[in-house]
């Protein structure tokens, strides 16, 4: 009975994942079968290329259940039972910093970047100097998301309305890109979507809601929400930072 | 074999991408909390699944859909498929049509299959209640980068500053603050930064990088960048504007409901 239980739930699953996968088939065939008038190149790949995806998401989001989101709430838990804030400053820093700084899509918008930059003569057109430039694009990304979670916990626990930040935070990308050189905007913007990936954003998100929902008079949704939103604030300013600082 | 080969690279990727975020766990776990998880075999079965699901999700994209739209992106936005026959003409920025359309497209579909806005969303539903619909939170955010990055083409192809529309953009978004439900824009501001990620990023950036190389007078370097930041800023107009819309269905409804009960 359990098992058949469990099989009907992940099919459950598999269905949903299939319909979440859905309109990018549609718009893939769409564009390529009607607008280009071109055959699907390797018919059998693309469709065990798209059974692959829609298992995977269906075991992805069972582990989100499982796992990471109440990981991410247990933590917040324990930390506001010990009381210790300063510990929960040192945790909400390493993990912002920690889950950036591996990244995948930001080493390689970094590796770009140090393309451009050795391309529009910024730096020299040596390996050395695009690996040190690349290196401290990514050190800048990562210090300003640990710093964005830092941050966004001190909200949490204060309570402050989540606007007046994000109109500073505006205000500093505003002011950045005013005196920041012109090579560096581009990237900098980007960079602002990049940092979050999939494992950081249920934690993160996780964390925000209990730590909003272990704090008295806070509101897990006005409170609890908005972490994510500071991670993709900062990079911008600290990335033209550094953009200042090479230049 | 090529395939199970290259899943077990894929997989070793995102394991050492994950690494770093167990470790700092069971690091301040054990050191500072000093407290035993509670079903500690769940959540380890659980990151098991979280790595092998999203190496096969990766992986399956790598291997059905990324090859196809980046070529597709490409071809669309070459000129002698924009013009056919009149090769001789010179593109005006209203020949890009297809290209918008694929834009559209392709930014609310890669959305809509974005597992951290999916997650975000259930979040959503469940601390609202019920209230925010983790399809009506899709929808919603996948129609805003789907917007975002229509124009982010058209950027591109007419060349106008970036920082001119993001700086207007958050404009907008300021006003709109003022005026949309309090309980919506945190969620808003979060739903910026979820929606690029693993699916949007890489089949953007193709289009991005495509279309800089085409159009005349745009360079890669200098313009292909960009795309991402208009798929991070219109989510967030558009998720308030969701709530707005919903606000205004209920208080209809509510103004009816008094009116036709005196």
């Amino acid at each position: 009975m359990y098992m058949i239980r469990r099989l009907r739930l992940f099919w459950k699953n598999l269905k949903q994942s299939f319909f979440d996968m859905l309109p990018i088939i549609l718009v893939v065939a769409f564009f390529q079968l009607l607008i280009l008038q071109r055959p699907l190149p390797n018919p059998a790949d693309t469709l065990i290329g798209i059974f692959m995806v829609i298992l995977g998401l269906s075991l992805f989001v069972r582990g989100l259940e499982t796992s990471l989101f109440p990981l991410g709430e247990r933590m917040a838990y324990a930390f506001s039972r010990k009381g210790s804030v300063a510990w929960l400053l040192v945790f909400a820093f390493c993990l912002g910093f920690g889950t950036t700084v591996a990244e995948p899509a930001l080493i390689a918008v970094a590796d770009e970047a140090a393309h451009v930059a050795a391309e529009g003569r910024v730096i020299e057109n040596t390996d050395s100097a695009k690996q040190s430039y690349a290196d401290g694009l990514r050190l800048s990304v990562a210090v300003s998301v640990g710093f964005a979670i830092l941050i966004g916990v001190i909200r949490i626990i204060k309570g402050w309305p989540i606007h007046y930040l994000i109109i500073l935070g505006y205000s500093g990308v505003v002011g950045m890109t005013m005196i920041a050189p012109d090579w560096i905007i581009g990237i900098a913007y980007d960079s602002g979507g990049v940092t979050t990936s999939t494992v950081t954003v249920p934690l993160v998100t996780a964390l925000g809601v209990g730590l909003a929902s272990s704090i008295k008079n806070r509101n897990p949704m006005i409170d609890g929400f908005g972490l994510i939103a500071f991670a993709s604030l900062t990079p911008m300013i600290f990335v033209m930072a550094y953009g200042i600082l090479v230049h | 074999m090529n395939l199970l080969s290259d899943l077990f690279h894929t997989t070793l990727g995102t394991i050492t991408d994950v690494l770093p975020i167990i470790g700092i766990i069971f690091g301040f776990q054990f050191l500072v909390i000093r407290e035993k998880i509670p079903h500690l075999k769940e959540v380890l079965v659980g990151f098991i699944y979280v790595i092998l699901g999203l190496s096969l999700f990766l992986q399956g994209l790598e291997q059905a859909l990324f090859p196809l739209g980046k070529v597709m992106a490409k071809q669309l936005t070459d000129p002698s498929f924009l013009l056919g026959e009149e090769i001789w003409r010179v593109l005006a920025w209203h020949d890009y049509y297809w290209v918008y359309l694929f834009a559209f497209a392709i930014g609310f579909a890669t959305t809509i299959a974005e597992p951290s806005l999916l997650a975000v969303a259930m979040k959503a539903n469940q601390v609202s209640g019920g209230v925010i619909s983790i399809n009506g939170l899709r929808i919603a955010v996948a129609l805003g980068v789907a917007i975002g990055i229509a124009l982010g083409t058209y950027r591109i192809i007419t060349g106008t500053p970036l920082h001119y529309y993001i700086i207007t953009g958050y404009v907008f978004v300021l006003i709109q603050t003022w005026y949309a439900p309090k309980m919506i824009i945190p969620l808003a501001y979060d739903s910026g930064g979820v929606t690029t990620s693993t699916v949007t990023v890489p089949l953007v950036a193709a289009l991005g990088l495509g279309l800089s190389a085409t159009v005349p007078g745009r360079s890669p370097l200098l313009d292909g960048f960009g795309l991402i930041a208009f798929a991070s800023l219109f989510p967030i107009m558009s998720v308030m504007a969701y709530a707005q819309f919903v606000g205004y269905l209920e208080q209809r409804e509510k103004t009816r409901a008094e009116n036709s009960s005196p």
